[in-house]
């Protein structure tokens, strides 16, 4: 019951989003149109995904922004220079974030605090790999980002796909119950005779892959990178995941929310430039959005609870 | 977990279990390193400068560690924000006139009871969660900050600018500021009444309140009052900097959780230490003026200090658990 | 054959936490058709022999030794669960964010593949259905949205599912702490059951009657050691509390008669929106079924009354938990601060913790309620159940306080405690406070000079004096039931 009505509410805030778009800004309401405001969408999205996944397991990521820039240099220059090199050291990324996922459960790490330290190491290797604003994005990603389906762009088919995809992976599979059980009660999955080391170490490699398809994509987007492109991906994920009905604690998280959350975050970008803002104001006026729709979640957590109370 | 039960130290011979103790192991062995390479030359000038920079983190450390002990989800995110805007506004009241020093130090800690306030009514009015009440919060903030600077860089009166750099019996002024205010928080959080239900409320929010303690109280004050810390914070930065810089708060985000969590308190809350923020504190400006001494670059430089943050809390949750 | 080879068997097992001999020296063996009924006092050895047992801890020295399926037999968390041992644990395992038919995913490793869903949802409903007939749990409810009760029934029916190993020996710790009464008895019912198939059960409960009824063997554990098993019809209640260490004294009743007169108070001192009423002095019992409002009531009722600075000085309203994890304990802390928390502000001095004040207030409660610890600095942890519950006793009674809330302080407390514990409830009645008690046992419930009975949420009867007995309060719990079907 209550993970059905938590779906609701990020639905019916990307709706009214973008209804106010169309209202302000009619000739949006096309294929181009579209493709314009969901622009970078999709790398978000993914970043959103890679947080959710540490969420579920009750830890949060401060290192998903450097993260995702670190794998932007690497696209940018090993992947497009030398495919297998680059290739093998984001396989080494990914390796890297399951063995801090082990690293947290094995000595009992605090998680935000690791991942903080994490972001400087990110950070220090993209500036090693990329000292100034450079590099090209590999054009098999590049075609493919900018690839045009029939009838819906490209942002949204991706959106879809990832929703589908992440929603089947922790939803509906018995790996993502038991993965999402670690959030919900660690101590019976481990009495159970589960290795919580292994869980949490997978659930950490899980967001390592999205953070990995995450930065591809947004070179796919972007054509190069550089060592700070993605610092803001830590609070937008973040916040995505909270927008998209996710809570921070007890394994509660919904995958389809968590991509529409960060679809509203990255139309709220586009929607403020419509508004013609003075750019002072844009900063603000994102985390004014921020703190309305959590005030209407509010009232409908408020009305639910009324609801129940007369049933009950 | 054996540490938290001992109500008063037993003996030098357990400092080591005391969990502020790895951070100032670990600032004496950066500071050693760094002057091993002068040959020991300069280390007066480096300790004053150490103390001095870690006053600004220390300071808004402290703040940081109260809203961590209340426990999970609660961090500030909106201090570099509160920071920022509170120098701007100040050294715009101010604008260099000496008379205004006190109105303007006034002014500071006004935006940081403002925020405090903000953040505190964004988490209990509209039941946000910490992280996210005072992330979207600083935004707000910071388009304040960007609007009311607009750019221009107005200079500190010079009897400020000159207390914020200037040092009394060769302890920088601003580290004195720093000790005092790390003493009115160690008394505060462990010998107060209020530093008991701080702890209780980190502990178990729930059980604190059918306890009886007054945890609406206990949250407002502990956010109003970090926010208040980094709006003074944010005075003396920008005091001691010669002027207000939209970016100047930016690294104490990480910063003010860092020397928390190297100070040895415990992220989960409920148990902290003051310290652990003063050690954490100078840590952070050791480690790195000992990387840079040692011509190292600016990747190695976050490699290695990511890289010792993640080491430190290794190693003291292996001493916890033993 | 299978009627001899025993399902487990435990050989001068040990188990030595530091200096701490949780268990002693124990042997026993477990064979099917058993159900071996283990009591003792909190600390006795009960929750470490039911990890040593299911394989969750291995013992210091000794051996255990699990009959598998094939035949042969072996040792180890991993031949306990080939063996079919399944362990329902006295607090929650479940996770609430996760269905139910998910949660059956963690215990059983072959829910797997496609369509296990399916399969979990299955075995899930069919081992409800067999335990608790009528049970209105469906397998895609997220846990978290069902009451306590049903939780339990959920754990439960996971004990006794079907599974790739199939349960042979299910370990039940204090199963019945939120059930009522008829729910209960469809769990002794299955057991018996389950028991006359083959299966083994080991029941741990403070409800001697209810292990009289459903264990064929009863083993009193004490200080590490089995120290007395015998078939059940060898023991008498009075004899098991007897080996358990604890001389029962003389009932209560006949001292409320006298003392109650005087003692209450004529004005009603408070009145709540439910309707609950209670003089000065008075012991107000709430009952009725688990779960029907009454903790609610007490906590809505406390809020209330404890908002405000001035009632962290003055509290009108103090709080005993009985769910002292969620409720009471603040487990980094010592004992003295756990007594004194709410005590903290009529103990400082201009915001300062008086600290020599607070020591002689703990070491008074120490000596006057039996905290049994050596040093008031210790952790709250390292006390045993029992004493936990005496430190929150000693927090809420330390205070001034009018008005005491209990919420059903004595689970999973000891006979020993619960004496002591009812000995000061009527000595601080006697002092003039006033206490609403809600109390799922209805034998605690019947010492109190005021007893409302709570049905879905709302009071359905309101006893006083002779009218308090079991008979009517399950009178009152139960025909309200019929009347509104």
């Amino acid at each position: 019951m209550s993970a059905r009505y938590r779906i609701l509410l990020p639905v019916v805030s990307l709706a009214v989003l973008l209804a106010a778009v169309f209202y302000m800004q009619p000739r949006a309401m096309s294929y181009f149109g579209l493709n314009l405001l969901f622009n970078l969408a999709v790398p978000i999205a993914l970043a959103t995904v890679a947080q959710m996944m540490i969420i579920m397991v009750n830890d949060i990521d401060l290192s998903v922004g450097t993260f995702v820039s670190f794998v932007a240099c690497v696209t940018a220059t090993f992947l497009h220079d030398t495919p297998l090199l680059g290739g093998l050291i984001l396989l080494a990324a990914i390796a890297g974030y399951a063995a801090i996922g082990a690293l947290i459960e094995a000595r009992q790490l605090p998680a935000i605090v690791v991942t903080l330290g994490m972001s400087f190491v990110w950070g220090g290797l993209a500036v090693l790999i990329l000292p100034s604003p450079g590099g090209a994005a590999p054009d098999w990603i590049r075609t493919l980002m900018t690839a045009k389906p029939p009838l819906v762009p490209m942002a949204i088919v991706a959106s879809v796909l990832l929703a589908v995809v992440a929603h089947v992976l922790i939803m509906r599979t018995s790996t993502g119950a038991i993965l999402r059980a670690v959030g919900g009660n660690a101590r019976a999955v481990g009495r159970s005779g589960w290795s919580l080391v292994q869980l949490r170490a997978g659930a950490y490699a899980l967001a390592g892959l999205f953070g990995v398809l995450s930065g591809v994509t947004l070179v796919g987007l972007t054509t190069s990178a550089d060592a700070n492109i993605a610092l803001r991906y830590t609070l937008l994920s973040i916040a995505g995941v909270i927008l998209g009905g996710g809570e921070f604690t007890g394994g509660r998280i919904s995958p389809v929310g968590a991509v529409i959350g960060a679809l509203t975050l990255a139309l709220a970008g586009s929607f403020l430039s419509f508004m013609r803002l003075s750019p002072d104001w844009q900063i603000g006026a994102q985390g004014a959005i921020l703190i309305l729709v959590l005030a209407v979640r509010l009232l409908f957590a408020r009305s639910g609870r009324r609801k129940e109370a007369q049933h009950g | 977990m054996a540490d938290a039960t001992a109500d008063r130290p037993s003996a030098v011979l357990s400092i080591h279990r005391r969990p502020w103790f790895w951070a100032w192991v670990a600032s004496a062995v950066a500071f050693v390193a760094t002057l091993m390479l002068t040959e020991g030359r300069g280390g007066g000038d480096l300790l004053s400068a150490a103390l001095t920079f870690a006053s600004f983190s220390a300071i808004v450390g402290i703040g940081q560690m109260f809203v961590i002990t209340l426990g999970p989800g609660n961090v500030d995110l909106s201090i570099p924000a509160t920071m920022t805007l509170a120098g701007t506004l100040s050294l715009k009241f101010m604008d260099g006139a000496t008379g205004l020093i006190l109105p303007g130090l006034a002014v500071a800690l006004g935006v940081g009871l403002g925020a405090g306030v903000t953040n505190y009514l964004l988490i209990r009015v509209l039941r946000i969660p910490p992280i996210i009440a005072t992330l979207s919060a600083s935004f707000l903030y910071q388009s304040l900050a960007i609007w009311s600077n607009r750019g221009l860089r107005i200079k500190p009166p010079a009897a400020l600018s000159d207390f914020t750099t200037g040092a009394t019996l060769g302890v920088p002024n601003l580290a004195l500021v720093g000790l005092g205010i790390a003493l009115a928080a160690w008394l505060l959080l462990e010998r107060s009444t209020f530093g008991r239900w701080i702890s209780a409320f980190g502990q178990n929010e729930r059980a604190a309140r059918l306890s009886g303690v007054p945890v609406e109280f206990v949250r407002a004050v502990t956010f109003i009052g970090a926010a208040a810390l980094a709006g003074l914070t944010g005075y003396l930065l920008a005091s001691f900097s010669g002027g207000a810089a939209l970016n100047m708060g930016q690294e104490y985000l990480l910063i003010s959780i860092a020397v928390v969590v190297i100070g040895g308190c415990s992220i989960a809350g409920g148990y902290s230490n003051v310290p652990g923020i003063w050690g954490g504190a100078l840590f952070m400006f050791l480690i790195v003026s000992m990387l840079n001494s040692y011509g190292l670059g600016a990747g190695v430089r976050l490699i290695v200090t990511g890289a010792i943050i993640i080491a430190i809390v290794a190693a003291a949750s292996g001493k916890e658990s033993t | 054959m299978a009627t001899e080879t025993p399902l487990v068997a435990l050989s001068d097992a040990r188990m030595h936490f530091g200096a701490v001999r949780a268990l002693d020296g124990v042997s026993l063996t477990i064979r099917p058709g058993e159900c071996v009924g283990l009591i003792g006092h909190n600390g006795a050895g009960k929750s470490t022999a039911v990890n040593v047992i299911n394989g969750g801890l291995a013992p210091t020295a000794g051996t255990v030794t699990y009959a598998l399926p094939d035949g042969s037999t072996g040792t180890g968390p991993a031949a306990a669960r080939a063996a079919g041992i399944r362990s329902v644990f006295q607090e929650l395992s479940l996770c609430p964010n996760l269905t139910v038919e998910e949660n059956l995913r963690i215990p059983q490793r072959d829910l797997t593949g496609p369509g296990w869903r399916r399969r979990a949802a299955r075995r899930i409903s069919n081992a409800l259905d067999a335990v608790f007939p009528g049970h209105r749990i469906r397998p895609k409810t997220t846990v978290g949205d069902l009451s306590l009760a049903e939780r339990q029934m959920v754990e439960i029916a996971m004990g006794f599912a079907e599974g790739a190993a199939p349960a042979r020996l299910v370990i039940l710790d204090e199963p019945t702490s939120s059930l009522d009464a008829s729910i209960a008895h469809h769990l002794m019912d299955h057991v018996k059951a389950f028991c006359a198939r083959g299966g083994a059960v080991i029941f741990i409960s403070h409800m001697l009657g209810e292990v009289f009824e459903v264990a064929t063997r009863i083993d009193v554990m004490k200080d590490g050691k089995i120290t007395d098993s015998r078939p059940r019809d060898g023991f008498t209640q009075q004899g098991l509390i007897d080996a358990m260490g604890h001389v029962a004294s003389a009932p209560a009743e006949a001292r409320r008669a006298a003392s109650a007169a005087e003692r209450i108070g004529e004005d009603v001192l408070l009145r709540t929106e439910e309707g609950l009423t209670a003089r000065r002095g008075e012991i107000v019992g709430l009952s009725g079924l688990a779960g029907h409002g009454q903790a609610e009531a007490l906590a809505r009722f406390f809020l209330s009354r404890s908002a405000g600075m001035g009632h962290a000085r003055r509290p009108e309203v103090v709080f005993v938990a009985g769910d002292r994890a969620r409720d009471g304990i603040m487990p980094l802390w010592s004992i003295l601060r756990n007594v004194s928390l709410t005590t903290l502000s009529a103990l400082s001095r201009r915001g300062l913790v008086d600290r020599d004040a607070e020591a002689r207030v703990g070491e008074d409660w120490r000596k006057r309620i039996g905290i049994r610890t050596g040093n008031m600095s210790n952790n709250i942890l390292s006390l045993s159940g029992g004493n936990q519950q005496k430190v929150l006793f000693a927090r809420s009674l330390a205070s001034p306080a009018p008005i005491v809330v209990m919420d059903d302080p004595m689970r999973g407390v000891d006979v020993g405690t619960k004496r002591e514990a009812y000995d000061m409830i009527r000595a601080e009645a006697e002092k003039g406070r006033t206490f609403l008690w809600y109390s799922t046992e209805t034998e605690e419930v019947c010492r109190c000079d005021r007893v409302f009975v709570f049905r879905n949420g709302r009071i359905s009867a309101e006893l006083t004096g002779d009218e308090i007995s079991e008979q009517h309060i399950l009178a009152a719990s139960f025909e309200m039931q019929e009347a509104a079907e």
